[in-house]
């Protein structure tokens, strides 16, 4: 049970971070030409596999408890940021984040760069989506390394980021468009809810705790803190809407 | 050194985001967990500490906003 969660946590948040990076391609790839958003791509995702290779294996030589702690530590201050944001954007003290907008206005910055000359490679555009590819893509290894070592399942986490990889060229291929269609906050608040659970379970046993029922603790986990997020946007939804009737009186 | 500073800052949005409280809360509430780590309702402490310090952050954030 748990490493279908592992693929799908993979999975998920793998997703999430690609379709961010795809929109940034597409946007110089139109604009600028695909030869410089090629490149750039293919050079971030060569440093990325450098950094895989370089650091991965060592994460095999620690002993699984202090892993356990540190990574699931690690894990659950990275999941609580994501858990948090969703719920604030879920209850409207955030607002939504808008792949058409991050389209429009990377076009625009594009744009604005002026022309891109004869078949030279175009400078604006390799940084741009180098530099784009590459943070997306950190956070997605230092997901699927951390969770793949801290599980003793890196093949099944690599696995997860694969498909993901699959799933969103093959969606961004079809659309040529941002995938605006990707509800991403809801995706956003189960990778960080499976970020969270996960990290708990983790940092809790690196520690020295032993859950009931084992690895089953994270399926009562995930559902503690699912009911929990709910009370909490309803919650910040109440508080909204008492604060907005209480300006309109006041106006 | 600007380098140095700047990949520095890259992973400290990174992991700790918005909100470093919740780190700081996180590690706390690891270290209180090793305490009792011989008690065997160590487990509970991690999880209900998860819940009060999120509550308390989206309170601070709500408030901000």
């Amino acid at each position: 049970m748990s490493g279908l969660f592992l693929f799908l946590a993979a999975f998920l948040a793998s997703a999430v971070e690609m379709v961010e990076a795809l929109t940034i391609v597409l946007a110089v790839g139109l604009t600028r030409g695909w030869r410089s958003a090629l490149m750039g791509t293919g050079a971030a995702l060569l440093v990325l596999a450098v950094v895989i290779v370089a650091f991965g294996p060592a994460l095999g030589r620690i002993p699984l408890e202090t892993l356990r702690l540190i990574v699931g530590g690690l894990l659950l201050i990275f999941g609580v940021q994501w858990w948090r944001k969703a719920i604030l954007r879920s209850s409207g003290f955030k607002a939504l984040h808008d792949e058409d907008a991050t389209f429009l206005e990377e076009t625009a910055a594009a744009r604005a760069q002026g022309a891109v000359r004869g078949s030279g490679l175009d400078a604006y555009g390799f940084v741009l989506t180098f530099k784009s590819v590459l943070l997306e893509g950190l956070e997605v290894a230092f997901i699927v390394v951390t969770f793949g070592a801290s599980a003793g399942q890196l093949g099944l986490a690599a696995l997860g980021a694969g498909v993901a990889l699959l799933t969103v060229l093959g969606a961004g291929l079809a659309l040529h468009r941002p995938l605006n269609q990707v509800p991403e906050n809801t995706l956003k608040f189960a990778v960080g809810l499976m970020l969270s659970s996960f990290g708990t379970f983790w940092a809790a046993e690196g520690a020295g705790a032993v859950w009931p029922g084992g690895d089953l603790s994270i399926l009562g986990l995930l559902a503690l803190y699912s009911l929990a997020s709910w009370g909490f946007v309803n919650w910040l939804r109440r508080e909204k809407v008492l604060r907005s009737s209480g300006q309109e009186v006041q106006a | 050194m600007k380098y140095v500073l700047s990949f520095f800052r890259f992973w400290y949005d990174f992991i700790v985001g918005d909100d470093w409280t919740v780190a700081v809360a996180v590690v706390t509430a690891l270290a209180l967990t090793a305490l009792l780590a011989h008690f065997a309702g160590a487990w509970v402490v991690l999880p209900l500490s998860v819940l009060a310090f999120l509550g308390v952050s989206l309170r601070r954030a709500s408030r901000r906003t």
